[in-house]
Parts: structure tokens; sequence; C-alpha cells
């Protein structure tokens, strides 16, 4: 019977263009994900399961005589997990993404509750300070740190001085882990500052007057009200800078030592040095895996605590 | 001596003037209003007892003792807020604990503290949900368990009703008074609701531009209104610009332009010739057809010229001779029938002698 369906023609008509818009506005960036993110991963596994190629690159799936053609393999698996060398590797980087990211923290904490408590007008100037550093090249700025830090700079000599004046041996401050970790800090410091800043300015201030009308101190306002309430924040700063320290390979590059080698340089070196591009496959995955068991584990800390609105 | 004394505060911000030499002594046990349209200092007061603000000049003392150079987490004094501020990320129990932990009381007592006072807000099975799965009126009674549950001298509450709905807000004032009853602590209330200071408190202070304007109960504060203001602001009033002809000590007769004369009831050095205004309430006009209410002292005709119907009473607006227009409040207590009097219709207007008041300039 006409006029009987529950969904009148111009309703119809109003889901239809309401799907559509849905489409039309998310689709791109779903393909954009899909094109560069996901399809280069699941190569990237495949890849870790095959042999090298003579020059670079994979062995081809396709042999004249069958007898030397390399197919499927777990060898690179095998090969990570028989040299402790990657092992070691992981454990080193995971520590220095560790070091950095509380670093960071402790930095970024008092720096970003500052903006929070500001007045409102100068919040903003202060957030574009934080963020002023990128508006120049991230590899000019970590060069900057070879003089900073060189033996002939102004900081050297003060250290060197105080040590001599100790008795004890000068230190050579580039090239070491020493510079990468200060470089690792300072390169991702606002990443850290940023969400910290956008979670504390969001706090109720009458949360901390009712905390204080209750009996709490300055110091019990902090640690009962702030600082829980900043969770949140704490996790997504800590993410975004303990997950690209941990791949990172420039910084150690240029200013690390010879033997301070991270996983982002080794991973590098599979590629463009040793061209063994299904190892370098496996370390990645390695790499990913390690990252995620790490944000499970939080995840689940951060559950414990109990979860809220 | 009072419980909390409030003598010539002063607090300025800037070149307004706040709080304007104002004191007041609240009782112990008490159910004390502060009650004011907002900018009248009403907050700035509350702030002060709380310790978040300090006088310009002025002290205030709790049980005899100088606040000023106590801060504001070691008084004992707690406040219930206007947005609850209840913590998020505690539960109820936790965030009714707070001020136990604060007080560094023993594990047990603390249990024992908390379980009582939710037993007397009938939360006791809320007690481990968190605050937004509360609604408001359970959100308001968390608050007001966790200001009293360390039992603190006094209690601020800054307009607690205000978020609630209509129908809630009567139910949690009755809640209130029990409440404020049971557990027998000082409450000191601040609203800009009337309707509300007058069920709640035991006394009220009506305060203007920053200055105590009256305090008084609340029967007498809506029945001898010292001031135009408190008059105006307390309740709905008819307000008749007169001036006195005679003072005698049995009456005051008042001429009202237009009018004619209004015997009203006498006030101490009302002068012959003193101008103010002639004011009565709704409730205390009369209203009849032609020929009734001749016995009354004061009557005068009139023509109606609105009606709103409330429900349980009509309201008569009615026109006089001078123009001026006088509300009757009749209540509609035969059922059906409300509309006594339509638009239009001539009607009589009556009070008795001792009926309203008349207020200086």
């Amino acid at each position: 019977m006409p006029g009987c369906s529950c969904v009148t023609e111009p309703a119809r008509k109003l889901v239809t263009a309401a799907r559509l818009t849905k489409w039309v506005v998310s689709g791109p960036p779903f393909l954009f994900l899909l094109l560069f993110f996901v399809i280069p991963g699941i190569i990237m596994v495949l890849a870790s399961f095959r042999y090298p190629g003579e020059f670079g690159g994979l062995a081809p799936l396709t042999a004249a005589d069958p007898a030397t053609l390399q197919g499927v393999t777990l060898e690179t698996y095998r090969f990570f997990f028989s040299d402790p060398i990657y092992g070691q590797v992981f454990v080193k980087s995971i520590f220095m993404a560790l070091a950095t990211t509380l670093i960071c923290l402790t930095m970024a904490y008092p720096l970003a509750l500052l903006i929070a408590r500001s007045p409102k007008k100068s919040r903003d100037l202060m957030v574009l300070l934080v963020i002023l550093p990128f508006a120049s090249n991230f590899l000019i700025r970590v060069y900057a740190w070879m003089i900073v830090l060189g033996p002939q700079s102004a900081l050297s000599r003060l250290v060197n001085g105080l040590l001599h004046g100790l008795g004890m041996e000068p230190v050579h401050l580039l090239f070491s882990p020493f510079a990468v970790l200060v470089a690792m800090v300072y390169v991702h410091l606002p990443f850290m500052v940023l969400p910290l800043y956008t979670n504390l300015e969001k706090h109720d201030p009458s949360l901390l007057d009712a905390a204080q009308d209750l009996g709490a101190s300055a110091w019990q306002r902090f640690w009962r009200v702030t600082f829980p309430l900043s969770l949140p924040g704490i996790f997504s700063g800590s993410a975004l800078v303990f997950i690209p320290v941990l791949g990172m390979f420039a910084v150690p590059d240029i200013l690390g030592g010879t033997g301070d080698m991270l996983i982002g340089n080794l991973i590098k070196e599979q590629f463009l040095g040793t061209r063994d591009w299904p190892f370098g496959s496996t370390l990645s995955i390695m790499l990913t895996i390690a990252v995620l068991l790490i944000a499970w584990l939080a995840a689940r800390l951060a559950g414990r605590r109990g979860s809220y609105g | 001596m009072a419980q909390l004394e409030i003598r010539n505060v002063t607090r300025r911000f800037g070149d307004f003037v706040a709080v304007d030499n104002v004191s007041l002594s609240i009782e112990a046990g008490e159910f004390f209003t502060l009650l004011g349209p907002s900018g009248c200092g009403k907050t700035t007061i509350l702030r002060m007892i709380a310790g978040f603000d300090l006088p310009d000049a002025g002290q205030i003392l709790l049980d005899g003792k100088d606040l000023a150079d106590t801060p504001a987490e070691k008084r004992p004094v707690h406040t219930v807020f206007q947005s609850y501020a209840l913590f998020p990320h505690m539960t109820v129990a936790q965030n009714i604990a707070f001020p136990l932990r604060m007080a560094r009381r023993p594990a047990a007592e603390i249990a024992g503290m908390t379980r009582q006072i939710l037993e007397q807000v009938h939360l006791t099975d809320k007690a481990d949900a968190y605050p937004h799965e509360l609604s408001g009126g359970q959100k308001q009674r968390v608050a007001l368990a966790r200001g009293l549950v360390n039992r603190p001298r006094l209690l601020l509450l800054d307009e607690p009703l205000g978020a609630l709905d209509a129908k809630l807000r009567e139910e949690m004032q009755i809640d209130l008074i029990n409440l404020q009853r049971d557990v027998g602590i000082t409450f000191v209330f601040v609203t800009h609701a009337q309707v509300e200071a007058l069920a709640l408190s035991h006394r009220i202070a009506v305060m203007d531009q920053g200055r105590v304007a009256q305090v008084d109960e609340p029967a007498r504060l809506y029945g001898y209104p010292k001031t135009r203001f408190v008059a105006d602001f307390i309740g709905h009033i008819n307000q008749l610009e007169a001036q006195v002809v005679e003072s005698t000590h049995g009456h005051l007769r008042l001429a009202v332009a237009g009018l004619g004369e209004i015997i009203a009831p006498p006030l101490k050095d009302a002068a012959v010739g003193t101008k103010g205004v002639f004011a009565i309430r709704p409730e205390q006009v009369r209203i009849g057809v032609h020929g009734e209410l001749d016995e009354l002292k004061n009557h005068f005709a009139g023509v109606v010229h609105n009606l709103l119907y409330r429900g349980e009473v009509s309201i008569y607006q009615v026109e006089l001779a001078n123009g001026a227009v006088v509300e009757a409040l009749l209540p509609n207590s035969a059922p059906g029938k409300a509309e006594l009097f339509m638009a239009c219709d001539e009607v009589k207007l009556g009070w008795r002698h001792d009926a309203g008041m008349f207020l200086r300039d």
C-alpha cells in the first residue's frame, strides 16, 4: 500500500545525503591511511619472511633453476633471536626512550601548569613560544647541539674546568649517550608540554577551592586532585615522546658516538647500509611489537587506577 | 557571644565596593541566609568566611577568635559549592572521606563516619559510583555530605539549589531543613531566590549594593520590610506614592494623588508632609463588586486590567482612578471556578486600616 512505509520519500533522500556526506568527508583520509600505512605495513610483514636480494631489495620469487629459488623463510627471526646484541640494542633504546620521557615529563609538567594557570591573555603567547622551535629545521636544531656540546664550547670548558678543580679526568660531552639524551629531550619537549597543557587547562578551578576548603594543603591539592586528573595528559604526552624516541636515528647518528647505536640506527643500517630488507623489516616488526607491549602495560597500569568520565 | 561575628567588614575590588562596612552576628545552630540580587556582595562575604578572600577592613571572628591569620584549609568551615565541585576521579565514598583523610583521622573512623553520613543523605547504594553517574539531586547530596562529614563549626552553602529544577529544588529544601536540624551545625546560606530564603532560614540578611538592608526572621521580613528595597525584593508588593497628612499613635492618614486618602498603621516619627510609598501585599487586598467592601476603611473603585491564573491562586491587576495598578490575590479554593472577575469588569478594592505600611523615601 502506498504511503505505508515508515520513511517517507524526502526523509529517505536526507538519509542518503547524510550517508554520502559521511563517505565524502571521511573517504580521503581513510584512503590515505590505507595506501600509505596499512598496505606498506603488510608489505613489510611479508618482506620479513623473505630472503634478501643479491644487490639489495628482496630475492626474486621466480628463478630459472628451481633449485636456486629462495622462497619463504623464518631465517631473519631466527637470526634476531640467535644474537643477544639485538636484544641489547632494544633494551638500550627502551632505556633511552624511558629516560627521555621521564626527563621531558618532569620538565614539561611545571611549565604546562604555569601556562594553564596564567591569565587567559598570556596563555596563547606562551603556547606559541613552546611550539616556536618547530619553525626552524629539525636537523639544524640538532646540529646546533654539536656546537653547544663541542670540545671548545663554553659549556664543555666550564664542565671540564669544574672536573679539573675536583681532580677528575676531563670528559667529552659530544658524541656520547649524554649528548643524545640532551638532544632527544630538547627535540621532544613540546610534544609533552602541549597535551599536558591541554589537559591541565580544562581542570575546574573550583575543585582546588573545594580541596582547600576541605582541609588539603597546597601539596595535597596537587597530589590528590591536579595530578590524578592530569593522568590522561601524562599518558598521551608520554606516548608522543616515547614512541618517536624509540625509533629515532637522526639524533644518535649526528650526536652519538660510534658505540651509541639505537634501534632506529640499526633499522636504517639494514635498509641503506647492508641492504638486508628482510632483516630490516623484522627489526621494524619487533619494534612495533615492543611499542604495543609497552602501551598495553601502560594502559593496564592506568586502568588499575580506576576510570572516570 | 555569637558563634560567627562579622565586624565592620569592607572589601573593595578596585573602585568597586563589594562589601561595605557589614556587621552580622550568627548564632550557633542557626540557619542563616544572605539574600540579595547578584553583585550585592553576598558571595564575597561567603568567600571571606571560607578564607578564599580577605577583608580590606574589619574582622571575622569564629567562636571569638579572629580568622584573619587562618588559611582556608585550617578553618573549621566547609563549603557546598554552587557547581558542587565533586572530585570526578573519586567515588562518592572517596569524595565524602576526603575531608576526614585530610584531617588524618584513623581509617576505621573514616569508614564509620562515611557510612553514617551516606545513610543520612540516603546514598548508601551509590557509595561506589563516580560523580558523573549521579543525577543533579544526588550530586547535591554528596556535596552536602562531604561538607558535613567532618562536623565543621560552620557549613557555607553557595546557591546550592541553583542548578536543580523547580520540583527537585522544593524536595531538597525540605531535606536541607531536616538535615540541618539533625546535625545541628550552623548553616550560612547564600541565595538570590527569596522563596528559598523564606522557606529555609531562621534569619535572613537582605543585602543591597554591599550593605545589609535588614536582618530579620522570614515572617517579620515579609510582613514588616523596613525599606522599599526589602519590600520589593521579598515577595510581591503593591506600591502607591503617598504623603503623610496626619500622624497619631493609632494610625497614619496618607494622601495619594488622584485617589484620595488611605488609613495606614502608625509609624514612629512620621511627620506630616513626609513623602514615601504606601505598600501592601496582594493577599491583603480584597476584591469585590460594587457595593461590597464598604465596611473597610480603605476602599476604591477600579477596573480589572489583567488576570493571571497561577493554579492555586489568581492574581487580578486592577487599575485605580489615578492610573496606578494594584494587584489583588485570591486563592482558588473552590474547584473549577477560577475567574471570578474578567478583564474590564468594574470592581471594588479594599483593605483593612491595619494592613500595609508606609515606607519613607
